[in-house]
Order: C-alpha cells, then sequence, then structure tokens
C-alpha cells in the first residue's frame, strides 16, 4: 500500500493524545477548567462549537488516507453524527453535530486507524496540505508526500510552536502545475530539480488569504531537502518572536514579510537557520529513506489495456472532465467530485464515504486523496476498470461530471453552520449550480473556477476563484460581491472586487452575464480566466451593472 | 415588522453542543419557550455557565408577536432552527413555512 | 504568590533581587537574576549567561507563545542556572514548557508537584529534539 503506516511510535503519540484529551474534557465537565481554559485545548482537537452544536475537524495529512481510514469516517458520520461528513478546503472532513461527551470516543476510534485531530484549529501548524495527485501525476518531479510527513511528525505537539501570533498553514508539491495552492499558504513549498539533477526545495514565505490576500515571495530557491526542518524552525522561530500580536487581524506571517520586507525576513532566517544547524534538530536521511520507502509506486499492472472504451457517451463525458493522465501506462486518476447540480459542496453520506473507500480498496491500491476543492480522488485506477467504477459512482449519485466547471464550486459552510460567517454560501452554490446544470452548458463554457465564502476570512477562497463571490453583513442582510479574476497555482492572481454587491438571487445573475461575456468575447482556446485577463474588467463591469 | 422589541438569553447546552433559550428557570432547546429577560441577563449567564448548564451564553434582539419570538438578526434565526440547506436537520423538519421565517 | 514555585532543581533557588532587562545593563553588572517580558530580545542575555542565576520570563498570557523561543534559546546557547516561566502558567502547557528548557514555575494559580509530574509524562515520546535532552523518535528509529 503506498502509503505512510504508523509503527509503534507514532501511535503512542496518538494514544496519549486521546489520554490527554479525555482528561481535559473530564475537567471540563467536572468545572475544573473554565470555558476560557479549555476552549483553546479542545481547540487543537479541532473541537469548535458553531452555530448548532460542537463541530469536530478531523486531520487528514496531506490529503491521503487509505479505505480503513476512509471507512472509520463513515462509520463515525453515523455513530456520532447525523450520516453526513464535509470535506474542507483544506483536505480535512468536519462533522456538524458532535457532543463534547462523545469526543473522547471519537479520537479512539480514529486512533484504532491512525487518525486523529492534532492541531486542526489554533494559533499552531495545521495539518500540512499537498497535491492531491502526488505520487500519481504523470507531470510529477518528486512525490511531495515524504517531505509532508516529515513535516506531519515534526510539527505534532512542536513545544516551541503551540502559541504562535496566528494559525500556521504549509503546503507542499512537487509539480510545476501547482494544484495545491501552494502559494497562497504561510509557507508554500516547491520540490524541484537544479540543472545538476539534485532535488531541492523551493520556499515561499508569507502567503494567505483572509482579510489581506497575498501572495508568498519566494525566501529560498533551492533549500537541501536534509535541511528542511532546520529551516522551518528558523522561519518559524522568526515569526513566534516578531510576528504581531496586538491585532489578530495582523498577526499572520504575511504582514510580518509584509511589513519588514521579503529581504529583511529572509536575512533574520538565515542568521536563525545558521545558528539551529548546530544543533542537530534534523532527522537523519536514513529517516526520510524510511518514509520514502512507505511511498513507493504500487505494484502497477502496466500490461493492462491503455485505451477506454467510450461508447457509453455519459461516461464518456465523465471520462474528458473527471480523468487525469497517470504516470503509469494503464492508468488513471479519478477524480469523484462531491458536487452535484443543487447539492451542498463536499458534503458525503456516510453510505457514499464508505462506497468510496470500497472502491479504493477494489480499485485504487487502497488510496483516496481528498482534495482542496472539496472533492475525492482515487490516485491509481486501471484504465479497464473505470466503466466500472463509474457505473457505481453513478448508482450513489457520485459521478457528476463537471471537474473545473462552473458546477464545481468550492463553498465554506457559511452561515448555515459557522458562527464566524456573515452570510450563507451553500444556498448561493446550490443557485448557480442549479442555473448551470445543463452539463453541455457547463462543458460550453469550460474550465472556470467559482469559489464562495461566506466571510473574510476566505475558507472558500473567493480570492483565488476566476470568478469569487464574498458574503457579506449589510445591515444585517446578507450581501454578495463578485470578484473576477482570481487564481491559484502557477499562475497565482488575487481576483478583484467588480462593483457593489448583490442579493442571492443578484449575484446568481450577476454570475451568468459575466459567463456570457466570456462566451461572446472569447478567442481561439481561451479559459474565462484568459479572456477576463486579456479584456480587463471594463467590459463585465458594464454587462453586470450597465 | 410589528411586535414588540424584547431580549432574550441564548447560548449552547455544555455537553450537547445544542442551542438553548432562557425560559426564566431552565433551558429549552425551542426558542418559543424563551422568556425575556431584563438587566438579570449578565448575571444568569454567568451563573448557569458557572453551573456547567451552558456555554457562551449571551442575550440578543427578538420581536415578539402573536406568532412567536422572532430573533432580529438572520444569524439567530437560523440558530434558532437549523440549517436552512438541511431542512430535514433542523426543529421544523417537515414545516414548508420554515425558510419563509429565516428569510 | 512564592509559595505557588515549584522547581525541578537540585539546587538552592537564588536569591538575588530579579531586575528588569532593561535595568539589568544599569546594575552595573552584578545582578545575576533578571526577568524578561515577551517583547523583549532573549538574546540580550547571551553575553551574560555565566554570571545569571536564574532568568524569569514572563507570560502574562499563557496564548502569548515568545517566551517558549526566549527559553529553547537560551538554554541553546548553554544557559545552565535556573529558567523559571512566571505569571499565567497553566498545567496544560507544562510539558512544553520543560520541553523548551523551563525548570522552574510560578504560576498565578497553583499547580501541584503531582500534577506537574503527571504534565511532564503527558508525551511517552517526542518527534522533536529540543533542549531537554529527550530522545526524539527519528533518532530512537534509526538508533
Amino acid at each position: 500500500m503506498p502509503m505512510y503506516q504508523y509503527d509503534t511510535h507514532d501511535q503512542a503519540m496518538v494514544d496519549a493524545r486521546v489520554a490527554e484529551f479525555s482528561d481535559q474534557v473530564a475537567r471540563r465537565l467536572a468545572g475544573t477548567l473554565s470555558e476560557e481554559q479549555f476552549r483553546p485545548l479542545r481547540l487543537k482537537n479541532g473541537l469548535y462549537l458553531q452555530l448548532h452544536a460542537y463541530m469536530l475537524r478531523v486531520a487528514i495529512p496531506y490529503g491521503t488516507l487509505n479505505s480503513r481510514q476512509m471507512h472509520m469516517l463513515g462509520d463515525i458520520a453515523d455513530k456520532y453524527d447525523r450520516g453526513y461528513g464535509h470535506f474542507t478546503t483544506r483536505q480535512n472532513i468536519q462533522y456538524n453535530w458532535i457532543k463534547l461527551e462523545d469526543t473522547p470516543a471519537i479520537l479512539a476510534d480514529l486512533a484504532s486507524v491512525g487518525m486523529h485531530a492534532i492541531q486542526t484549529s489554533g494559533n499552531c501548524i495545521r495539518n500540512t496540505t499537498a497535491d492531491h495527485f502526488a505520487g500519481a501525476a504523470a507531470d510529477e518531479v518528486a512525490d511531495p508526500r515524504p517531505y509532508a510527513e516529515l513535516l506531519r511528525q515534526w510539527s505534532t505537539f512542536h513545544p516551541e510552536f503551540d502559541y504562535l501570533p496566528r494559525k500556521f498553514k504549509v503546503a507542499i508539491i512537487g509539480s510545476d502545475t501547482d494544484r495545491a495552492a501552494m502559494r497562497l499558504h504561510d509557507i508554500g513549498i516547491q520540490v524541484v530539480k537544479n540543472d545538476a539533477g539534485e532535488t531541492g526545495l523551493k520556499v515561499y514565505v508569507g502567503g494567505g488569504m483572509g482579510r489581506t490576500p497575498m501572495i508568498a515571495p519566494v525566501i529560498r530557491e533551492f533549500l537541501p531537502p536534509l535541511q528542511m526542518i532546520s529551516y522551518l524552525e528558523a522561519c518559524l522561530r522568526v515569526y513566534n518572536r516578531y510576528g504581531r500580536r496586538d491585532n489578530k487581524y495582523k498577526a499572520r506571517i504575511k504582514i510580518l514579510v509584509h511589513e519588514i520586507g521579503a529581504d529583511e525576513y529572509r536575512r533574520q532566517v538565515e542568521e536563525e537557520f545558521a545558528h539551529i544547524l548546530t544543533l542537530g534538530l534534523e532527522p537523519p536521511p536514513a529517516e526520510l529513506e524510511r518514509i520514502k520507502g512507505f511511498f513507493a509506486d504500487p505494484a502497477f499492472d502496466t500490461q493492462s489495456a491503455d485505451t477506454i472504451d467510450r461508447s457509453d457517451p455519459d461516461f464518456a463525458l465523465w471520462v474528458d472532465q473527471n480523468v487525469h493522465a497517470h504516470k503509469a501506462p494503464g492508468h488513471a486518476i479519478v477524480t469523484v467530485s462531491l458536487k452535484p447540480a443543487g447539492g451542498i459542496p463536499g458534503d458525503a453520506s456516510a453510505d457514499q464515504i464508505r462506497l468510496l473507500a470500497d472502491l479504493a480498496r477494489d480499485y485504487s491500491f487502497d488510496e483516496l486523496r481528498v482534495t482542496h476543492a472539496q472533492n475525492i480522488v482515487l490516485p491509481h485506477v486501471r484504465k479497464a476498470d473505470l466503466y466500472a467504477i463509474w457505473q457505481k459512482l453513478d448508482a450513489a449519485g457520485l459521478a457528476n461530471a463537471n471537474l473545473d466547471l462552473i458546477g464545481d464550486i468550492i463553498a465554506c459552510p457559511g452561515l448555515d453552520y459557522c458562527s464566524l460567517a456573515n452570510a450563507r454560501s451553500i444556498p448561493v452554490a446550490q443557485k448557480i449550480s442549479e442555473r448551470f446544470a445543463d452539463p453541455a452548458r457547463q462543458a460550453e463554457i469550460g474550465e472556470l473556477k467559482l469559489k464562495i465564502s461566506g466571510c473574510i476570512n476566505a475558507c472558500g477562497h473567493h480570492h483565488a476563484g476566476h470568478i469569487g463571490i464574498l458574503g457579506v453583513d449589510r445591515k444585517g442582510t446578507e450581501n454578495y460581491q463578485l470578484l473576477l479574476g482570481g487564481s491559484e497555482g502557477a499562475d497565482t492572481s488575487l481576483g478583484t472586487i467588480v462593483g457593489p454587491g448583490f442579493s442571492e438571487d443578484g449575484i446568481v445573475d450577476a454570475v451568468e452575464k459575466a459567463t456570457q461575456v466570456y462566451l461572446d468575447r472569447r478567442e481561439d482556446g481561451e479559459r474565462f480566466l484568459d479572456t477576463y485577463r486579456r479584456l480587463g474588467v471594463a467590459p463585465f463591469k458594464e454587462a453586470i451593472y450597465g | 415588522m410589528s411586535g414588540e422589541r424584547v431580549k432574550i438569553l441564548t447560548g449552547n447546552d455544555l455537553l450537547t453542543g445544542d442551542v438553548t433559550w432562557w425560559t426564566g428557570n431552565g433551558w429549552s432547546r425551542h426558542i418559543a419557550d424563551a422568556a425575556p429577560v431584563g438587566d438579570d441577563a449578565t448575571q444568569i449567564a454567568q451563573s448557569e455557565e458557572a453551573d456547567r448548564k451552558v456555554v457562551g451564553a449571551y442575550v440578543i434582539d427578538a420581536q415578539s408577536d402573536a406568532e412567536g419570538l422572532r430573533p432580529a438578526h438572520i444569524k439567530e434565526r437560523i440558530r434558532a432552527l437549523g440549517p436552512t440547506v438541511r431542512l430535514d436537520l433542523s426543529l421544523r423538519p417537515n414545516d414548508p413555512a420554515a425558510s419563509a421565517w429565516i428569510a | 504568590m512564592a509559595d505557588t514555585l515549584l522547581r525541578f532543581r537540585d539546587d538552592a533557588a537564588s536569591t538575588a533581587p530579579v531586575v528588569s532587562l532593561a535595568s539589568l545593563h544599569d546594575a552595573g553588572g552584578n545582578a545575576t537574576a533578571v526577568r524578561i517580558e515577551p517583547g523583549e530580545d532573549a538574546r540580550l542575555l547571551l553575553p551574560l549567561l555565566d554570571r545569571l542565576e536564574l532568568v524569569e520570563v514572563s507570560f502574562p498570557a499563557y496564548t502569548d507563545g515568545r517566551g517558549y523561543s526566549a527559553a529553547r534559546i537560551l538554554r541553546e546557547y548553554g544557559y545552565a542556572g535556573e529558567l523559571r516561566a512566571v505569571g499565567d502558567v497553566l498545567v496544560d502547557q507544562l510539558s512544553h514548557y520543560r520541553r523548551c528548557g523551563f525548570d522552574a514555575f510560578l504560576p498565578n494559580q497553583p499547580i501541584t508537584r503531582e500534577a506537574a509530574e503527571k504534565a511532564f509524562a503527558t508525551w511517552p515520546e517526542v518527534y522533536q529534539r529540543t533542549v531537554d535532552g529527550r530522545t526524539p523518535i527519528w533518532a530512537a528509529r534509526h538508533g
């Protein structure tokens, strides 16, 4: 199985966490911990108090999990929640209806399959995210997951960085195609090769979305991989000491890097790094090799047929949209869209979760990925099995052939669930996906990444949407602003607000008008984003407000 | 909007996380049971939190009329009912008027 | 408040007056006990490490983690005297304090020695090498 397996050391750590949190819950229920004292402790286990109940966010390290783990996620949804879970833009899963008294049992169930909720909230180093096609993509330079696993272990219960100025998110990729919005993270790492063919890490620091979106600058062009931990210790230490703590809206590392400048931040990091290199904090090469061993390719059946029978047109449509090139002949990468027309982006029922687990077990070397676009990947399937997989997905309502199309909307939970939200996100997503439900119409519009956040914290990545929607509270009424021109990936850009906001129905109309401008004015081969970049905002503004 | 403006006290149940409303002598999951509070709200919130009956209690504005209590802000109406996109999981699962009450 | 002091050292506690970082340099070079606040640079103490017996690191709020870095830096540069966390020091943070080099605690609310020992034992193993001498898991794996 091509993924990391806990040894007794890793297992002992998650077991210790279950014991620690069980004790903290007991103290809270007994009254020896106040809510004020308990809140940061529960957050470090991903337990929020949301609008309707406690919400538990479970970590899916670098978005990778096996069928047994996925099966457990489905079972937890049934046993402790209301029969569903929500996959998030950080490759995690959230349960919306959790009881505090159940949380020790849930964490124990998770630990039994090598999972946890460690550091899924709080002002600490969060779960590392990664390219969801890692180890499978045809365009990969190097698999980023061994580095991500090294980061997972290093950041778990890191004693110095448990109370940073603010939360801290790391993303890592190993292809030129950035599928993880890497430069919109506190630290983004790209595994690269230099002219001599040596592997190195290109390190970006100070990106992020939220109320002050910023694209991370390069802080280190080429870091030897066996110095990654020491270098990140230095990056984090400079941030922990000098990041702003006077204003939570200015506390992310992007503000520090912006205020002192990338050059000065780099200088401070290099100074600290030189000191840290003397301390012997870096795991030895053998540890990276040990981890790499887990991510070795599974036994691909390279004699398997490399062609796909496209005689069923619905299947062919799905293949064209949701199946990507795999590095091994005869194989493909399947992305299962959790975005049915009129559905809730990222939600999956317990039965659907278990079905995906079974498909991974039977067809994908036991492995699944969660994408930051709230979809599920079966990374290693034989082309010969695609039709059988599609039929099973179709029967479960999971064969939505809309990947990267306008119906494949990213949306945060919004005011339907989230205590921070100012407006609902999901109903807007539902209305847009219904408006554009016709597959032919979606295909005609082509790639269009639409992203909706219900508040300025930008969990729905609205800044990075080709079309972004931001919900705001205008005098007690929900109001939606339209952004155009954002993008994640190699050509990362931030969307700009087009004009005054809209009602829920108004924003759906505005989106439709924007797509019409594109259809009317596009030139050969242009995506929506390309046309927008060529024309600028003016014609869109005129069509929408004129 | 007609009706009398009142203040009511809400929070979440410590054990279950359920949304709860102060009834004058305890907590109910149903906003219809809520009783208006006066200057004593802060003191009630403090003592109920200390007794671990509720978490994060706070006072909100609501309208009281023949139809019952309706919070002034949409966020509190959603709390009172449930997620509008899963009315099947809300406190009024079979009530077609539920959506209109939120909006 | 002094009766809440928990020390995990064998030597006798310093009785020297504790001065601020600002007045440390004014004190004519004699002070042996100093207190640093969250915004202050622990590296200013590096030239004085041989002389100091006690460094108090102030935690006005336990959510301000700058003191963790201050402590580690002092230990990384060889400070061997008492390193005391003072203020909003809670039992759930003790294991991390210890890993960063603190060996004494003066919490606002008393913590029993028994509770502190239990907190130190929270993690049967550790993933990182710090200044506490514990063997990281990667070292245990590779001998």
